[in-house]
């Protein structure tokens, strides 16, 4: 249990005395007021400011709205293919033992660890006028950086890792007994995935889509760098906050990112609804390691 | 069925190895190796002087200087309220105590732009935090502080959930061992408790640089992104870029990823290091 200490596990000798407590926790509070819980609140009081007219109608303006699509657009293009391919990787990694299998592990994290301006660049490098494929899709009329592909492309290689690392650890717990029983009593390949495996990581995968699609939706260095900034074209949310911003219109900038801090608090609460149940499989899947 | 004969190192009964192995490596190459190996090749095509020249500029130094110095500031903030937020969270009982510690994660579920323009209007010499620091004549927003005061919250996070699990695990039977000795609960601390979490701090510290490092999306509306002054890495690359030089943001870009790659390096080693005390203990 998270945090809940038995109070006869609190001896004198192991508390410290009450002012000092109160100090701890006062300084705790007054550091998290000062870098979270301010600029949480002061996104929807800045937001609402003006009245609810104002309000509605820098959420329901026609750029607004597209910028809204796009986002909805390329989270659900990316949160998918990281999703089937996250089981893919996790289900290599976790069940069999291979040759390379810390390295495959690193790259899979490599896109947490590259600065999302760079993750936006590479993508012009090979697509872009000057790229790779520039002028063979230029003689094709195609277009994928400052276009939508560019963006959801941009939005997959950030949110890459997070389904997959999610499902590594829980399934690499759980080992390998039950699947192997239900190979040996004569079920097929995805009978198991389905019925054995998936009832025992959906949570975790719950939790790795919950963090997926709130990078997916709130990603600006990538995107901004593929965009283009067009208007009403190639604009997603957190990019439309940008213009609205730098134009001075403060109170429909806030508006828009109270949207997406809405998001955010509602990822949170999912996150910590899930987080708890994928705590549950994990201890019972290590208790079950330990007891057999 | 290659795939399977060339890699394993045991017998499976499993089936799918070699379709779960062979998309997940095609979709990383497509997504992410190629892509990225696009960065070395492009710098292929400057000679070495060439390319030392661009990364080394006085204004790209600047850059370097800025981005570094407050990352690294950033995350030693971090690492001593993150310690004792994880502390509070672990150890003691208050009111919104739940709520606070679902909150903490917050930074990693906000989108950069909205902490960007959130934590620039609280800054700013009219904003709530911002008024109060102006009377002693500190400005935050569109100064170099503004950079540190973004970085700081993008990384706040990392600590407190890399040192909470492993405080929650100190045994209780150690402390009281400790104090049956004669230890002032300050010698516990310092002797005791403390050692015990240094790997996860430094780990967490570790993350926390890495990721104040490479942020653009908070830190550009914050910054006021001066040359010489307040202007970071990440922004001299998109610069560099929009004026059509791709080789130039790409040879900064390299020396970027260089630098993360030795951060993974050792954050790898950290928590190995980690795993090896926690087994012990």
């Amino acid at each position: 249990m998270r945090g809940a200490l038995p109070q006869t596990r609190l001896s004198a000798a192991t508390r410290e005395p009450a002012w000092v407590r109160w100090l701890l926790i006062s300084l705790a509070l007054v550091f998290l007021s000062l870098f979270l819980f301010l600029p949480l609140v002061s996104v929807f009081f800045e937001a609402l400011k003006r009245g609810w007219d104002v309000y509605l109608a820098a959420v329901v303006e026609p750029d607004a709205v597209s910028a809204i699509k796009l986002t909805l657009i390329a989270a659900a293009i990316s949160v998918p293919l990281n999703l089937v391919f996250g089981v893919a990787g996790a289900w290599a990694i976790a069940k069999f033992d291979f040759r390379g299998k810390s390295v495959l592990l690193t790259l899979i994290d490599l896109p947490f660890s590259v600065s999302p301006v760079i993750a936006g660049l590479i993508f012009v490098l090979v697509f872009g006028l000057q790229g790779w494929f520039g002028s063979w899709l230029l003689a094709h009329d195609l277009k994928i950086i400052f276009a939508v592909p560019g963006i959801v492309l941009a939005t997959v290689f950030i949110t890459f890792p997070f389904v997959a690392r999610e499902l590594i650890p829980l399934m690499q717990a759980q080992g390998l007994e039950q699947e192997e029983a239900a190979v040996v009593l004569g079920a097929s390949g995805w009978q198991v995935f389905w019925k054995v495996t998936m009832p025992n990581i959906k949570w975790a995968l719950l939790y790795g889509v919950i963090l997926c699609n709130a990078r997916a939706m709130g990603e600006f260095g990538a995107v901004s760098v593929v965009s283009g900034h067009i208007r009403g074209m190639t604009n997603t949310m957190p990019l439309h906050i940008e213009i609205l911003y730098n134009e001075y219109q403060f109170a429909a900038a806030f508006a828009v990112a109270s949207l997406l801090a809405g998001l955010a608090l509602v990822t949170l609460v999912l996150k910590y609804m899930v987080e708890r149940r994928v705590q549950q499989q994990l201890a019972q899947a290590k208790f079950a390691g330990a007891t057999a | 069925m290659l795939l399977s004969k060339a890699l394993l190192r045991r017998h499976t009964v499993l089936p799918g190895f070699d379709l779960a192995l062979g998309l997940t490596v095609l979709y990383l190459s497509l997504i992410v190796l190629i892509p990225l190996s696009a960065t070395f090749l492009k710098t292929a095509s400057l000679t070495w002087a060439v390319f030392i020249d661009t990364v080394t500029t006085p204004r790209v130094m600047a850059t370097y200087r800025l981005t570094f110095g407050a990352a690294f500031a950033a995350a030693v903030l971090n690492a001593i309220a993150g310690l004792l937020v994880a502390w509070v969270l672990v150890r003691y009982r208050f009111w919104g105590k739940r709520v606070v510690d679902a909150l903490v994660d917050l930074p990693f579920a906000l989108p950069t732009a909205v902490a960007g323009i959130t934590l620039t209007g609280l800054y700013a010499t009219n904003g709530w935090i911002g008024q109060y620091l102006a009377m002693a004549d500190i400005k935050v927003s569109f100064t170099p502080l503004g950079v540190f005061v973004a970085m700081t919250f993008i990384g706040l996070p990392f600590v407190v959930r890399t040192v909470q699990p492993v405080l929650e695990d100190v045994s209780s039977e150690l402390e009281e061992a400790s104090a049956t000795l004669g230890a002032s609960r300050w010698q516990t601390f310092g002797r005791v408790i403390f050692p015990i979490v240094v790997p996860a701090l430094l780990t967490g510290f570790a993350l926390a640089f890495a990721r104040a490092l490479g942020e653009y999306g908070s830190i550009i509306f914050i910054a006021g992104n001066m040359p010489m002054v307040s202007e970071i890495t990440p922004l001299i690359i998109i610069t560099k870029l929009e004026q059509y030089d791709y080789a130039g943001a790409t040879a900064i870009a390299v020396v970027m990823l260089v630098m993360s790659f030795l951060l993974l390096l050792a954050i790898n080693g950290l928590q190995a290091w980690a795993r090896h005390r926690q087994g012990k203990v």
